[in-house]
């Protein structure tokens, strides 16, 4: 499962009593203005969350994977992301049963 | 463009709602995003990108300051995926 809009509109509905029409209209506008300012190449922060730069690659020597054929990739501009403080210490204790033995440090130790 | 700036200029693109109540919608949708990681859930918004964890295993450190060895625990940490549409348009080189 994962986090949509369509939750998201759910949440705002349910939690501050907006309106479903408010609700989608508003959080419509919050991804369209993010996306907006960093189309202007505009950084993005947003405190407690994280902050979305802009990057300029330069053009760099590419392959066609298929023919093996040299091709550059043009130059171009990307959006990463970082994530605050807050952000990242709320993530980095999540239990994942997958590595849970590991991140309490036992990993490689034999567990017989 | 800060947090602040965000609601003042989603507050001047729309009607229905009071200052307030832009505002405080605003920190909930950030606030639930932040909750929906920390529980390991993705975030797919379609047209902007998708929000996930990555693992970064145990491994060991090193204190800056004496130089001592440090086990560091495994760690999940919060990634981006720009969606195509989001890629294309801050890509239109001015």
């Amino acid at each position: 499962m994962a986090l949509t809009k369509s939750e998201i509109i759910e949440n705002l509905h349910l939690e501050l009593q907006l309106n479903k029409r408010e609700a989608k209209e508003l959080v419509e506008l919050f991804f369209e203005e993010i996306r907006e300012a960093l189309t202007q190449n505009e950084q993005v922060k947003l405190s407690g969350f994280g902050n979305f730069d802009l990057r300029d690659k330069r053009q760099r020597p590419g392959r066609n994977p298929k023919t093996g054929e040299e091709i550059p990739i043009a130059p171009r501009r990307v959006v990463t992301f970082r994530p605050g403080q807050k952000l990242k210490v709320q993530v980095e204790t999540y239990a994942d049963p997958e590595h849970q033995l590991e991140s309490i440090g036992l990993a490689g130790e034999s567990l017989h | 463009m800060t947090k602040s700036e965000l609601i003042e200029r989603i507050i001047a693109k729309q009607s229905q709602l009071n200052p307030r109540e832009v505002e405080q919608a605003i920190k909930a949708i950030i606030e639930q995003m932040a909750d929906s990681l920390a529980a390991g859930e993705r975030i797919e918004i379609r047209g902007f990108g998708s929000f996930s964890l990555h693992y970064r295993p145990p491994r060991v450190g090193r204190n800056p300051k004496t130089g001592d060895a440090v086990l560091l625990t495994g760690k999940y940490v919060p990634h981006f995926k720009p969606g195509k549409e989001l890629r294309e348009m801050v890509n239109e080189l001015d």
